[in-house]
């Protein structure tokens, strides 16, 4: 996963850059609590640029990483979404709380 | 012996979580002989591993054992049975149920069995406690229309 941060926006992007299954979602979940905490972000943006395949281990994570950003007073969002991708974020209903974005800001 | 199908592949592999790409991976490149579209390996990959960790985390939990896949494909269907000799599912409808998961403190969407039978034509789930649990999951693939149906949904 590779950090980005935007001091001025106040903006965390992480740039997800593994297929995402259970057996990741373990990584990715620490390494994006720990940048969170460190940073304690107004916007986190999940870059999916890199991200080829994503079961329901994936829901669960971004779940979680929304309450805990939440939590801290910033909103979450999604960009470079693949349709593959977008079809299960669909499925599960959570667009409505984790938009995807067209552009990175 | 007599083969009913056009052609048949098992595979074995230990209940570790590094083993879920591999098993998908695999499915997918068995089921690429039917010429799916990708969007339709994408689905396959995603019921697989679905499939596959709820035998991992579910069937097996913290201990380790075999997860058997047997691909099977007859005319343009594949037909993927995933077994475990795990613990089991006490009521499978409970088990079905969208966001039901058993093990919430693991931020599990329990979205595994509704993304399975939206993503593939059939699924069957059999499971006896303390025995294990078989899916059966079937896709058939779609055939392109004849070359003037393509050319005339492209006008456009």
């Amino acid at each position: 996963m590779n950090t980005k941060y935007i001091a001025k926006d106040k903006c965390l992007i992480l740039e997800i850059t593994e297929e995402i299954d259970h057996h990741t979602t373990e990584n990715i979940r620490r390494k994006a609590d720990y940048e969170i905490e460190n940073y304690i972000p107004k916007k986190v943006i999940f870059d999916f640029n890199k991200v080829t395949f994503m079961d329901s281990a994936g829901i669960g994570m971004l779940l979680g990483r929304y309450k805990n950003i939440r939590m801290l007073g910033g909103t979450t969002e999604l960009v470079n979404v693949k349709s593959s991708i977008k079809k299960i974020l669909e499925m599960c209903g959570i667009l409505k709380i984790i938009p995807i974005r067209e552009e990175c800001a | 012996m007599v083969n009913f199908y056009d052609n048949e592949m098992k595979l074995e592999f230990l209940s570790k979580s590094n083993n879920e790409a591999f098993a998908r991976i695999t499915v997918a490149a068995f089921a690429s002989q039917l010429d799916p579209t990708i969007e339709e390996l994408a689905d396959i990959k995603t019921a697989v591993s679905e499939a596959v960790t709820n035998c991992i985390i579910h069937g097996y939990e913290d201990t380790e054992g075999i997860i058997k896949i047997n691909c099977k494909l007859s005319a343009n269907s594949i037909i993927i049975e995933i077994s475990d000799n795990g613990k089991g599912i006490e009521d499978i409808s409970i088990a079905k149920e969208p966001l039901y998961t058993s093990k919430p403190n693991l931020e599990r969407s329990g979205m595994g069995f509704t993304i399975m039978e939206s993503f593939m034509d059939e699924v069957k789930i059999e499971s006896v406690v303390d025995i294990g649990t078989k899916v059966t999951m079937k896709k058939t693939i779609k055939r392109e229309e004849n070359l003037e149906d393509i050319l005339e949904k492209t006008k456009d």
